[in-house]
């Protein structure tokens, strides 16, 4: 029984072996004639879903009806934490995409994943077309390539939606409780908010979206405060927080105070608190400028307008820029060159003036570079819509500073959670502003040398 | 036995579909995660380290791991507990109901084929407390609801959902249980003068034993992981972690925080902790079941 056995298997071994040779000649010439016949494909992995998604499919088919070399295919991958994390998989499963959209708290964590990424600066000086505008990094505006630039100041990754908090104010409560100028302050604010929940105007004065974002990171760069050691994580990986020593504790403080009077009210995480100023409960709230298409839909019945973030009277005299949120867009490694080809060509066109006005203008996003700023204004786009201006106006007035440029630490998703869930515990009463801050310093910190350990 | 012996390799083959599948969706993935729970490694799988025990280590020394390990076992406790008792309840009227009782099980039923997350989402909108419609008339009553800032309210609102979502699937078992009893039984008693209370403890509920055990098991096991959906869709495990449960723990660590080894060694506490209770219940409860 065992020889016939041997012998057959010997046989189907050799005629397999031939079969495959055959078939992988045959493989060979057919994607050799397919890859003379088609454009390159370059994978968009991003997280922009609805209006934003249809503008991303927008922006790719424009850019592929531009040229006929390479198509751009813009997947949806769900929210920003899904999208980093099937890319992620999908990277260590041998699959990833050439671009991937990026929240700006993942920065740290793409940026210490050395092999995986090709950084934008080196992807541009290797593969960028000859024809057509240069690279040049300085035509990107500084306050938002800041955030996304190494230690060099070299670029590691395009930034594309970039927003920064700003206030939305409700224009008719504001008038009916006699606040005629707007505050600029935030003890200007406590005063103006006083009077319009005693004047009954609005059951509540303020409320704010993203609470981390808003109230302790962009409080203290907009104060020029540190909110983390070794330049916000800039300067190296063993930063630690440092927040619960500034003026961070007397601006929580004084939310707190606030809460009694219901000068301030807590809304809850992201985007949480928005339907607080929609309904016209809450006279003011503070969110992402990306926000005002959205408000101008949803702020019914009542005039709206927006102003800048307020900044502390007692710490600063002229406020510092405020830091940007959103999401870049990263190259990973393990493409062939014809891709980052494509990614190169499809990054040149994205950064051109006309692409990103009009992006600029329909999302609310911050424009990335100069050209397209002064575009949108010569367009007439900020007379037309009042208030547009604001972000970037509020970013550009002052020179970044090293507790402004922006922050960059490792495990930053968890620690904005840990701040949140602090916050939650010091507005509901169960902790002093004190003790919650220690502790979101303690937890974040063990978070920060978890990262420093393995990332060191 | 004897004829199994004959064909010794029969039954693994009609076995086989079924192992396949437990070994592609239960063995494959445990061993990874038990593997996994050895190592620090980065997001990308670029660098990895065996760190030996010091995953666990740092998950147990880390009070919010005590505190996560608290609300699962209060969360686990109150839907398993509340999801039969009303269940139960609402079963043993139904199995009374005369006229009808084809809509009043028919309505009762239709929970269950809602999906988790849809569960979370319709009970979100119920109680949100800018635009919902029930702070809305709590307020009237002098109830301030907050569920984003107070985590009672929170917890509330999630063992309220995933109650909701389980009773259907209780209520199906205890009404099947209900119907085979042998409906002698209860008038020879009813005959010997005994009350509707008295019936139902005495008779019913016993005769039930096995029915229950089997839905103590399936519904703690249901709070443990099948919350999940619900858990996301309404409180994302806040305000301050207060309905944060071990999955959601691990899910937050691992999907969110990308720290794949801690993420692991709290599965593989998890599964013992799941193993251990199931053990318990089969060890001791089903001692007290009647067959």
């Amino acid at each position: 029984m065992r020889r016939p056995t041997y012998h057959a298997s010997t046989r189907t071994t050799a005629t397999a072996t031939r079969r495959l040779a055959s078939l992988a000649l045959a493989i060979g010439f057919a994607s050799a004639s397919a890859s003379a016949l088609a454009a390159t494909e370059v994978e968009w992995w991003h997280a922009m879903g609805g209006g934003l998604g249809k503008k991303v499919d927008e922006i790719a088919a424009d850019f592929n009806a531009s040229q006929d070399d390479y198509v751009v295919k813009p997947v949806f991958k769900g929210n920003y934490s899904e999208t980093m994390t099937s890319a992620i998989a999908a990277f260590r499963a041998g699959k990833g995409p050439d671009i991937v959209q990026i929240f700006e708290v993942g920065t740290a964590t793409m940026m210490s994943a050395k092999g995986a990424i090709v950084p934008v600066h080196q992807l541009m000086a290797d593969f960028a077309p000859k024809e057509g505008t240069a690279f040049d990094p300085n035509a990107y505006l500084s306050a938002v390539t800041g955030y996304y630039t190494d230690t060099d100041g070299k670029m590691l990754s395009m930034p594309f939606n970039s927003s920064t908090p700003v206030t939305y104010y409700n224009k008719d409560v504001l008038a009916k409780a006699g606040v005629d100028s707007l505050p600029q302050t935030w003890q200007e604010m406590g005063a103006a908010l006083k009077k319009v929940v005693d004047s009954g105007a609005a059951s509540c004065g303020l409320t704010t979206t993203w609470p981390s974002w808003v109230m302790l990171e962009n409080f203290s760069a907009r104060n020029d405060v540190p909110f983390a050691s070794q330049a916000n994580g800039f300067a190296g990986t063993d930063t630690r927080l440092e927040f619960n020593t500034t003026a961070v504790v007397d601006h929580i403080q004084r939310l707190d105070d606030w809460q009694a009077d219901k000068r301030f009210v807590f809304g809850g995480r992201f985007d949480d608190a928005a339907p607080k100023f929609y309904s016209g409960e809450c006279a003011m709230m503070m969110g992402s400028s990306a926000s005002y298409a959205g408000v101008k839909e949803s702020a019914k019945g009542f005039e709206f307008g927006v102003a800048p973030l307020p900044y502390d009277s007692d710490v600063i005299e002229t406020p510092q820029n405020s830091i940007i949120g959103g999401a870049s867009l990263w190259v990973l490694s393990g493409h062939s060159d014809e891709e980052y080809q494509g990614v190169a060509k499809f990054f040149q066109y994205l950064s051109k003036p006309e692409v990103q006005a009009d992006w600029h203008q329909f999302t609310g996003y911050l424009p990335i570079t100069t050209a397209a700023a002064e575009l949108t204004r010569e367009q007439g786009f900020y007379a037309e819509n009042p208030g547009t201006d604001v972000a970037i106006t509020q970013m550009t007035s002052a020179t970044p500073t090293e507790n402004s440029k922006g922050l960059r630490l490792g495990n930053m998703v968890q620690i904005r959670d840990v701040i949140n869930e602090e916050l939650e515990k010091i507005f509901s009463g169960k902790e002093s502003v004190q003790d919650g801050l220690d502790n979101a310093v303690k937890r974040g910190d063990s978070l920060l040398e978890k990262f420093e350990r393995a990332n060191g | 036995m004897a004829h199994f012996n004959r064909h010794p390799i029969t039954p693994w083959i009609l076995l086989a579909p079924q192992l396949l599948i437990v070994a592609v969706f239960f063995f494959w993935p445990a061993y990874q995660a038990i593997e996994q729970a050895f190592y620090v490694e980065d997001a990308f799988g670029l660098s990895r380290e065996f760190t030996g025990l010091s995953n666990f280590v740092s998950v147990l020394s880390e009070p919010e791991y005590l505190t996560t390990l608290w609300t699962t076992t209060y969360f686990s406790f109150a839907v398993a507990f509340g999801a039969m008792a009303l269940a139960l309840g609402l079963a043993v009227l139904a199995d009374r109901v005369l006229r009808g009782a084809h809509a009043y099980k028919t309505l009762l039923i239709w929970p269950y084929a809602v999906a988790p997350a849809v569960a979370g989402v319709l009970w979100l909108f119920l109680f949100d407390p800018t635009l919902g419609i029930l702070p809305e008339l709590l307020s009237a009553i002098g109830i301030d609801w907050n569920h984003k800032l107070n985590g009672d309210q929170a917890m509330l609102l999630v063992v309220l959902a995933s109650i909701w979502k389980q009773m259907s699937y209780n209520f199906v078992f205890f009404l099947a249980g209900l119907q085979a009893i042998p409906k002698s039984l209860l008038e020879a008693a009813a005959m010997d003068r005994a009350g509707p209370w008295r019936r139902f403890w005495t008779i019913t509920f016993p005769l039930l034993s096995p029915t229950s055990f089997f839905l103590l098991v399936m519904n703690v096991v249901y709070a443990f992981f099948e919350t999940f959906g619900t858990i996301d869709a309404t409180t994302q495990g806040g305000p301050a972690g207060s309905t944060r449960t071990l999955v959601y723990k691990v899910y937050e660590d691992g999907f969110v925080g990308q720290d794949l080894g801690s993420s692991a060694a709290q599965s593989v506490l998890l599964m013992v902790i799941v193993g251990v209770l199931t053990l318990i219940q089969f060890k001791y409860v089903e001692k007290k079941v009647q067959y």
